[in-house]
């Protein structure tokens, strides 16, 4: 539930929706982002949802914080779509050439490679979000066997279609960006498609994810 | 594609087209952008009769060197910034800000570089023949988005105009851009995640801005900031003028090209009315920050925007 509105600066609200990152406590920031993203309220100009988090901003010429405190306080929230969670299937090439940090995994949690793609590929994701960079989607939860810090020095260039996990998370790099989260594999798949204004990002907040194994092969010929 | 274009002869340093940014996105990870310093945004557009959904030329330090292919246009440069008009026939202008000037066929605008502060803006009356990405003209380099392929200016490309062919008529403004002592601040969400030494170091010391300082954000170095529990949070959603502490103790502020969440405590947030100024810090100022409560940044925004008003009523 939303425990708290604060602000953050003089033109957005903070609204925290408890310290625990989990499903359910994600699903009410998304109800919340999708519910205001709907109404299109005057003044709003960004809605940023995280793991636990929403961020409103705001136009301060138009509205002010009380002004949109109150509103959001107010807000009646419409009943939960019923429409099914769309599960998106990424292709994914686990050659020596893409998982980066495979052998860096395999010494630091003592498991063998193998099983460490197994555990991951075993495993349906859940997006919490989308950001950073254009389309990066925030999945989760991976599991408990390989999970692992970030990188101490992170890479200055991560080849873009990189998919990283750290502690419970796993992200694909839509852009070449540097990043510190440890690299398992590369997809061919466009994640974020500019020139598809409506709908550039493939996966959104509150989609699930599937990755499949592909070979280098197949993964050459993928977007021929 | 029409026939009127200006060629770029000399592209400067990070040449761009912005105009007041791109709203509603940031759920797919794409910042505001926009021009870094509004009200001379603002100020420019009025000058050449346009309005503010049609994009500048925002360059930094040294400007481009642009020759025009074309009908008469009315243009105008806002900043502190000098520049230089090459005519036709080789007889050579000093360049005024806040004022509208002709050029015509075959002349050059030789943007020499700003003095003493980061951005300047080129405007034409009808602007320029580009196509909006999520309803913004803003080029953000990072993330590739934007007119231009998402890139800044390359040497011998072609920018295309609209020419509307208007009577010329000049226009004219008084504007001194004001230096700022202080960049007042409000309190961060993590502001207690620092030890008392730290924040007092905030308010009381000096800080330089660094020169790892672009459209992204300002890296600002000083007295080490103290981070008392826990130098990584939950990656959670960032605006401009965020000041977030990583680690190694040293102040990031976001600006305009900001990713859209970050995951390093944020120790305080710069207010909206001090965006513009703070932007025009070159590296190697000095800066001081002063706390404010919200209420103070609420009134002193509203102060801003009637100043602001009061310069575009000027122009008419």
């Amino acid at each position: 539930m939303l425990k708290n509105i604060s602000n953050l600066g003089d033109s957005a609200l903070y609204c925290d929706f408890g310290n625990e990152i989990n499903k359910e406590t994600n699903s009410y920031v998304i109800r919340y982002f999708k519910n205001l993203q709907k109404l299109n309220l005057k003044g709003i100009t960004n809605l940023t949802p995280s793991y636990n988090k929403l961020i409103i901003s705001y136009d301060l010429s138009i509205i002010n914080f009380q002004d949109i405190k109150k509103k959001i306080k107010d807000l009646k929230l419409k009943e939960k779509e019923t429409k099914e969670a769309k599960i998106i299937k990424i292709p994914i090439c686990l050659d020596e050439e893409f998982s980066l940090d495979l052998n860096r995994l395999s010494k630091k949690l003592k498991i063998e490679k193998d099983n460490i793609i197994q555990s991951f590929l075993n495993k349906e994701y859940f997006c919490y979000m989308t950001g950073f960079i254009a389309g990066m989607p925030f999945l989760g939860d991976t599991r408990e066997n390989i999970r692992l810090n970030r990188l101490e020095t992170p890479r200055v260039k991560v080849p873009k279609g990189s998919i990283g996990i750290t502690e419970q998370f796993c992200n694909i790099y839509t852009y070449e960006s540097p990043g510190g989260w440890n690299i398992i594999g590369n997809t061919p798949v466009k994640i974020f498609d500019k020139s598809n204004q409506e709908n550039p990002a493939l996966i959104n907040p509150g989609d699930r994810v599937i990755f499949y194994r592909i070979s280098k092969q197949e993964y050459q010929k993928y977007n021929e | 594609m029409s026939k009127n274009y200006f060629e770029i002869l000399r592209p400067g340093i990070n040449s761009t087209f912005q105009d007041l940014g791109r709203f509603n996105q940031h759920h797919i990870g794409i910042p505001m952008s926009g021009a870094m310093d509004k009200r001379n945004y603002m100020i420019g557009n009025k000058l050449v009769g346009n309005n503010n959904n049609i994009s500048a030329i925002e360059f930094a330090y040294q400007g481009p060197l642009l020759k025009l292919q074309s009908t008469k246009v009315i243009a105008a440069v806002t900043g502190n910034v000098n520049f230089k008009i090459l005519r036709a026939n080789s007889k050579i202008e000093e360049g005024e800000c806040y004022e509208t000037f002709e050029l015509n066929d075959g002349d050059q605008i030789d943007i020499i570089s700003t003095n003493k502060s980061v951005y300047g803006y080129f405007f034409i009356n009808g602007g320029f023949e580009i196509e909006s990405f999520w309803k913004s003209f803003s080029i953000n380099t990072t993330a590739q988005i934007g007119p231009n392929d998402g890139t800044k200016f390359r040497l011998n490309q072609k920018l295309f105009i609209y020419n509307k062919e208007i009577k010329f008529q000049k226009k004219k403004i008084e504007y001194l851009n004001s230096k700022i002592e202080f960049i007042r601040v409000l309190k961060g969400t993590n502001f207690n995640y620092f030890s008392e030494e730290g924040t007092n170091n905030l308010f009381s010391k000096e800080f330089t801005v660094s020169k790892l300082t672009d459209r992204m954000g300002m890296r600002i170095e000083g007295p080490k900031i103290e981070n008392i529990v826990e130098t990584n949070i939950k990656s959670e959603g960032l605006i401009k003028g965020v000041i977030q502490v990583p680690g190694d103790g040293n102040p990031i502020i976001m600006l305009s090209d900001y990713g859209t969440v970050g995951g390093y405590p944020k120790i305080a947030v710069v207010i909206s009315a001090d965006h513009d100024r703070l932007t025009q810090l070159t590296p190697g100022s000095k800066i001081k920050f002063k706390l404010v409560e919200l209420n103070e940044a609420e009134n002193l925004y509203k102060l801003y925007e009637i100043e602001t008003k009061n310069i575009l009523n000027q122009i008419r």
